[in-house]
Formats: C-alpha cells, sequence, structure tokens
C-alpha cells in the first residue's frame, strides 16, 4: 500500500514534469529550433548590448518581410557564435568586417571596406557569407580615463602608439576573449610593442568595462566607439594609425542555405540605411535612456520605412 | 580520452606557470577568497550553533535562517551584490558566506544538541561552570561533527569561488570564465582540474585534522 | 521597482514564462538523477564493495564547478537547456545514492526477515519493504538535490541565456536594472523554499507512521562518526546541505 502511494506520487511529479515541459513553448525549445530548416531563421547575437539591438533591428526587418524569425540572443563571444552559424545553430549574425577579419585571419590589413570584406569572404567556411556592409561602424578602442590621459598629456589626437613608455605601469582591462585576440593585447603587442603590466578580464565593452575604467581599476580598456559613456565621462579614444582595429562596419554574417533571396535583400536594404550616426543614436536609447531594444528596433525600422 | 589530452597541455605549458595569470598567483588568490570565507562563516556559525546548541533553544529559528540561506542562489547573489556594490571582495564574499554558514550553523547546533546528557549532568554536578560544560565536555564530543560541517562548507566554498571570475576578480575561476569567451577548453579543463584537486585536498586536508584533532576516547566512543 | 516584471524584450519570456523554465530545468535533472540513483544505489547495497569505488567517483564529480562542467558540454549538446540539465542531474546523482543507499541500508535486519517470512520474493520486498522505510532518507536527499539545482540552473546564463531566471541577472547588469536582479535572486530562493516545502510535505504523506517533528536524529547519529567510517565513506555528509 506504501509503495502504491509512493508510485502515486512519482507519477503525479513526473506529470507535473511533463506538464511543464510542454508549457515552455515550441519556438524557443533549442533543440527543435536548432536547423533552420524549415524556414525560421534563427537571428543570434554576441553578449553585448549593441549586438542584441542589431539583431532585433535585422530579426525585425525579416519579420516585416514576412520571414519566420526566431531570436537567440546574448549567446558569448565571437569565438563561440562563428561555430554555431558554421553548423547552422545561426542563421543570422550581426558581425563586424574588421573585427571578424582579424579573427579569421591575423595578418590581413586591407585598406577599404570592400577589401576587408573580400578578405573576410576568401576565409569564410564554405556555408557562411558576408551581406552587404553597412556605413555603421563601431570599433573597439584603447581607450584611457580622463586622470591616465591628465597624466601621460594624452588628447583625443594621441594615438595608442604614444603608450608605448607608459604601458608598463598601466593595467588594459577589455573582455576576456581581448586578452587572445589579435585584435587584443595580441596586436598591441605585435603592431604596437605594447607591454602592459597586467590585464584584467571585464565584459565586452559592457558595465564592466565602464565602472572600471571610471574607477580607475584598469587605467585603458577596451570600449566601443559608439559607446554612450565615452563623452560622459571624458575618456579618451587613441587614435589608431596602424589600423589595428580596422574598418569595423556593421555587416551581417549569415549560414547561406538558411536564408533566402527575399530574406538577404531585406537584410541588405537594413545595412544600406544603418550609418554611424543612427547607430550611435539607437545605442544611447538603450544603453542611456534605458528603452526596450526591441521597441527601440521597430521604432527605427518604421521611421526609416523598413517595417 | 581528450580532457586528459587537455589537462596535459594545460599543465604543460610553461607559460602557465609564471606571471599575474600563471597557476601559482590564481591559486593563491583562490585560496585567499576560500579561506577569507571560511573564517567569516565560521566566527558568524561556530558561536551561534555552540550557545544555540548548549541552551538548546532556538532550532526552529535556526533551520529557517538554514533553509533561507540554502534557498538563495549563489550567482544571482554575486551578480546583485556587484551591481548594488561594485567593484571588490565585498560582493564575492557575501554569497560565499551565505552559502558556507548553513551548513556551519546546522551541524554545529545539531552535534552539541546530540551529546549524551549523562556525562553533561555529570560536570554540572561537579560543580563545573556552564562555559567549563560548554568547552571541556560538550565541544570535545560534539567536534566529529563539527569538524564535517566546517568540511561540507569549505568544500562548497572552494567549488563556488570560481564564479568571482565573472565580476572580473581572479582566483581559478579566472581560467574556466576565460576559456569560455576565448573558447580555450585546455584552460577550461586545467582550471575545473585544478578547482576539483582543491575540492579533495580539503577534504584530505579535513580528515587529517579530525584524526590529529578528536579526543581517542570520542573516537571510540563513536 | 516599477518596472520589476517587465522584463527586456531578449529575455522572450513572461515572469511566468521564465518560472516555468527555471522550474523544468532545475527539476527534470533532479527526476532524472534520481531514476539513476536508484538502481545505481540498489546495486551498492547488493555489493558492498562497490560503494566505496562510487563514491570515489562521485566526490570527484561533484567536486567538478558547474560552469566547467557546462562550457565542455557546449561541443557536444551545444548551448541549449540540456547542456544545463545534464550537470545538474549528475550533482543529483551524486546527492542522491549516498541518501539511498543509507536510507536502504537502514532497514533492520529482523524486518528484512520478517519480510521474507511473510513470503515476500527479493522485488517485493525491496517495494514494500526497504523503499518505504528509506523515504524519509530518499527526500532528505532529494531536498537537497532540489535546493542545489534550482540555484545552479541561475548558472546558464553565461552560456547563452540558458539561465532561465538567471537571464535576469545580465540583462539587470546591461541595462542598468538592479530590480531585474533582485527579482532573479528572490524569485528563485521563493521557488527554491516552495520546492522544499512541498518534499517535506510529501515526506509526511508518505511516512504516516513517522513523527511528525523528526527526521534528522537519524542522520545525525550516523554521521556523528565519521572517524570510523572510511575515508570515501567520511565524504558523504561532505556532500550534503550543498548549494553552490
Amino acid at each position: 500500500m506504501r509503495s502504491g502511494a509512493a508510485a502515486v506520487a512519482l507519477a503525479a511529479t513526473a506529470a507535473l514534469l511533463a506538464g511543464c515541459s510542454s508549457s515552455g513553448g515550441k519556438t524557443d525549445d533549442p533543440l527543435s529550433g536548432g536547423k533552420a530548416g524549415d524556414g525560421t531563421v534563427v537571428v543570434g547575437s554576441n553578449n553585448f548590448p549593441e549586438s542584441i539591438l542589431l539583431a532585433d533591428v535585422y530579426g525585425e526587418a525579416l519579420k516585416a518581410k514576412g520571414v519566420k524569425v526566431e531570436y537567440k540572443p546574448n549567446i558569448g563571444s565571437r569565438e563561440t557564435t562563428y561555430g554555431l552559424l558554421k553548423n547552422g545553430s545561426i542563421t543570422v549574425l550581426p558581425e563586424y568586417n574588421g573585427a571578424l577579419l582579424a579573427y579569421l585571419d591575423k595578418k590581413a590589413a586591407p585598406k577599404s571596406v570592400a577589401a576587408t570584406t573580400a578578405a573576410v569572404s576568401a576565409k569564410l567556411a564554405p556555408k557562411l557569407a558576408l551581406l552587404n556592409p553597412s556605413p555603421a561602424e563601431d570599433k573597439d578602442s584603447v581607450t584611457v580615463n580622463a586622470a591616465t590621459a591628465q597624466k601621460y598629456h594624452l588628447t583625443s589626437s594621441s594615438s595608442i602608439a604614444d603608450l608605448k613608455d607608459a604601458a608598463q605601469d598601466l593595467v588594459i582591462g577589455g573582455s576576456p576573449e581581448f586578452q587572445t585576440r589579435q585584435q587584443g593585447l595580441e596586436g598591441l603587442k605585435s603592431v604596437y610593442g605594447l607591454h602592459f603590466k597586467s590585464f584584467k578580464a571585464l565584459d565586452a565593452g559592457g558595465p564592466l568595462t565602464q565602472a572600471a575604467l571610471k574607477k580607475n581599476l584598469v587605467q585603458a580598456a577596451d570600449l566601443f566607439t559608439t559607446d554612450p559613456t565615452v563623452t560622459k565621462e571624458k575618456f579618451v579614444v587613441l587614435q589608431d594609425p596602424k589600423n589595428l582595429f580596422g574598418f569595423e562596419n556593421v555587416q551581417p554574417l549569415v549560414h547561406k542555405p538558411g536564408l533566402d533571396r527575399k530574406g538577404t535583400d531585406a537584410l541588405n536594404a537594413v545595412s544600406a540605411k544603418l550609418d554611424t550616426a543612427a547607430l550611435l543614436k539607437l545605442d544611447t536609447q538603450v544603453q542611456t535612456q534605458d528603452k526596450d531594444p526591441l521597441e527601440v528596433a521597430k521604432a527605427w525600422l518604421k521611421s526609416e520605412g523598413l517595417a | 580520452m581528450n580532457v586528459l589530452h587537455f589537462v596535459n597541455a594545460f599543465f604543460g605549458d610553461g607559460s602557465h606557470w609564471h606571471g599575474y595569470d600563471g597557476i601559482p598567483a590564481r591559486l593563491a588568490e583562490h585560496l585567499r577568497y576560500s579561506l577569507i570565507a571560511l573564517a567569516l562563516a565560521a566566527a558568524i556559525g561556530l558561536p551561534v550553533g555552540l550557545l544555540t546548541g548548549h541552551y538548546g533553544r532556538g532550532g526552529n529559528t535556526l533551520a529557517l535562517i538554514a533553509t533561507a540561506g540554502r534557498a538563495l542562489p549563489s550567482f544571482g547573489l554575486l551578480v546583485l551584490m556587484f551591481i548594488l556594490l561594485g567593484f571588490g571582495l565585498v560582493p564575492v564574499m557575501i554569497p560565499l558566506v551565505v552559502l558556507a554558514v548553513p551548513p556551519i550553523l546546522v551541524t554545529t547546533y545539531e552535534a552539541v544538541r546530540s551529546v549524551d546528557p549523562a556525562p553533561v549532568d555529570a560536570a554540572r554536578g561537579m560543580g563545573m561552570a556552564e562555559s567549563r560544560v560548554l568547552f571541556r565536555v560538550e565541544l570535545p564530543v560534539a567536534l566529529p561533527l563539527i569538524l564535517s560541517g566546517l568540511r561540507s562548507a569549505a568544500i562548497q566554498i572552494v567549488s563556488t569561488a570560481t564564479i568571482a571570475a565573472y565580476v572580473s576578480l581572479g582566483g581559478l575561476g579566472r581560467y574556466i570564465v576565460d576559456g569560455l569567451y576565448q573558447r580555450d577548453y585546455e584552460k577550461v579543463v586545467g582550471g575545473a582540474t585544478l578547482v576539483a584537486v582543491l575540492a579533495l585536498a580539503t577534504l584530505a586536508l579535513f580528515w587529517a585534522v579530525a584524526r590529529w584533532a578528536v579526543s581517542p576516547g570520542v573516537r571510540r566512543s563513536g | 521597482m516599477n518596472r520589476f516584471f517587465d522584463l527586456p524584450s531578449d529575455l522572450q519570456h513572461s515572469w511566468f514564462g521564465l518560472i516555468g523554465l527555471h522550474l523544468r530545468e532545475a527539476l527534470l535533472p533532479v527526476l532524472a538523477g534520481l531514476l539513476a540513483a536508484l538502481p545505481i544505489a540498489q546495486l551498492c547495497v547488493r555489493f558492498r564493495w562497490l560503494y566505496p569505488p562510487v563514491l570515489g567517483l562521485t566526490t570527484v564529480l561533484y567536486a567538478i564547478p558547474s560552469l566547467a562542467f557546462f562550457v565542455v558540454l557546449i561541443d557536444y549538446t551545444g548551448q541549449t537547456e540540456l547542456t544545463v540539465m545534464i550537470p545538474l542531474a549528475v550533482y543529483s546523482l551524486v546527492v542522491l545514492v549516498p541518501a539511498i543507499v543509507d536510507g536502504v541500508r537502514s532497514v533492520p535486519q529482523e524486518t528484512l526477515a520478517a519480510a521474507t517470512a511473510m513470503g515476500l520474493g527479493p522485488v517485493r520486498r525491496y517495494l514494500q519493504v526497504q523503499l518505504p522505510i528509506a523515504v524519509p532518507a530518499i527526500i532528505a536527499g532529494l531536498r537537497v538535490a532540489t535546493v542545489s539545482s534550482i540555484s545552479l540552473v541561475s548558472v546558464g546564463m553565461l552560456i547563452g541565456n540558458q539561465g532561465a531566471l538567471g537571464n535576469l541577472l545580465n540583462d539587470a547588469n546591461i541595462y542598468h536594472r538592479p530590480e531585474l536582479a533582485v527579482n532573479s535572486v528572490l524569485t528563485t530562493a521563493v521557488l527554491a523554499i516552495l520546492a522544499d516545502g512541498a518534499l517535506v510535505l510529501l515526506r509526511l504523506l508518505l511516512t504516516p507512521w513517522m513523527p511528525r517533528r523528526t527526521g534528522r536524529p537519524a542522520r545525525v547519529a550516523e554521521a556523528a562518526r565519521p572517524d570510523t567510517a572510511t575515508p570515501a565513506d567520511a565524504a558523504v555528509p561532505a556532500l550534503e546541505d550543498a548549494a553552490r
């Protein structure tokens, strides 16, 4: 009798759990949505606010053209997302052409946006393609805080090379992946000959990096050039005369078999309208005016006649 | 087995053995976080547990505190404390101490409570003061169980201190978090191995301490 | 605080949706762990020599931090819920095996003999006598495993928003909205307390012959003599009350 009660309890628990799992919804089950075989386009994003915003912009533009879209936001670093694109787990990812090139080919130093796209395309895995680049640029940078700028007499016309003597006394911060990237510590060493005192792993140009630079826990950091906090906190972005951070146009990277002509056209139409000023405006709405990225994306698409 | 291959590669790489990101430095940081957290948790849990156990009061309150402490998610607490307090050791210590206090508190309380009342009464009959009853009679008998509570807390701290890396601190978690973002399995597996070894070393240490500190009479009577 | 339940769009779920997701990611592994632990524990009871090596292995598995476990699994199971659930199932298994073994072993020899004398075969004896008597110990293990599992799901946030309520933490950070982190911590804690309470109720229902207020003294008496046990046995209490 007791075991009967135990069996009933167990069965009830199992039923409850089964109930939970079916109520979880179909579209968000990552296992079913893994391959984009049923015409659903999976739009992914990296783990920083601008990437999530751009995924919304491109994704909503696809939706407006009647494409079925599923989002996979906040995945992680390029080191992870590139692999997911390669195996088709995600179909579209807003990329930055120069950073992607540095990831694929450490030595490349193209002189134009078109050359960057060509160089990336030559190195891409077979099923991947870059669509048209947008004029919008958002670069990684070496940015110093106000105190450091004052101490070493750095202004917005100073270059990264001017840190040569100071670097050994400075802690530089950035995302964990900055530590091993060409567009990171490696490039700063090989291209500019900079050897920093140490590296502090923070996040991809996000709140940790902003706060650490402000509090002088790091004296220099990798911030994005579209970061609204740069002007707010009087940070100084150093010039990059040797073009380590290259061209950084927003450019969708796609898994070709998952996207048809209609989708490609929709994404290219967005890229044609997106310039740096627009991107900065959208970033500011999300990062300092507390607006939801999806709403910001929809409003912008509407104002541009894209949705 | 590729995991073993990663372990080999990680420990075989000479550059992993020196500098601010080297194994000795990260291990020292991890030990430092763990020891501070354990000391803080013991400073809270031991006296409260000993006193409540001795006087046999507050068991229900302790159970409630312990349940609440266990229910609070360490990772969530870490991020929340980081958002509220900013960089530093404090946002990391709060979740670790919250994690470690319940096992210390509850086991200490139960250890003292479950001491055979006969010798305790005998000690009182001999005219021992309450403090002497607690420290000379109850504590030695309760020690094995108290140590097991401390050990449980220590293991959890060592394993959980890895999350400090998410808010930019050091420790062995650095290898795991960096490895995740750099897609470098060597680092992840190497870091995890170091944490596991440290946890097992903690087990061994507590076993040795128990051997050395527990009175032979208590050991036999168990 | 007026935006406490106003969740950012990138979470793609309402608050209740996240709760459902969180419960699924936390409880399915405990159930899987239990289903795997029952036969393993039975083997350990039948073949005593098996128990120390099993305990040793599970202790090592338990010492591996969850995040490392997740990251290594990504290669095989992708950035999915499954990647979060597998380690949680392993941790549950590790907590439950010793709990069940100790519970089943605590059945007195006379009781077993009486059952045999009543004509019960080994299977019925296990299902009708040993397992019910072991229920308090099993539930004690389940409580630890469940609370720890609910807490650990949040870490899944780091592998591409697979942390259900934990995903709120990242958005709290990047959108400067501390109330989302408060929401995450409180909701998770309340879920853990409710699940814990449900298991206590379940034990009361399943073991009406037990006095209402106890259930612990037996465990204390057992744990009170770690030094007479083998080192591997001594590891058991270290695994209890865990909530990394």
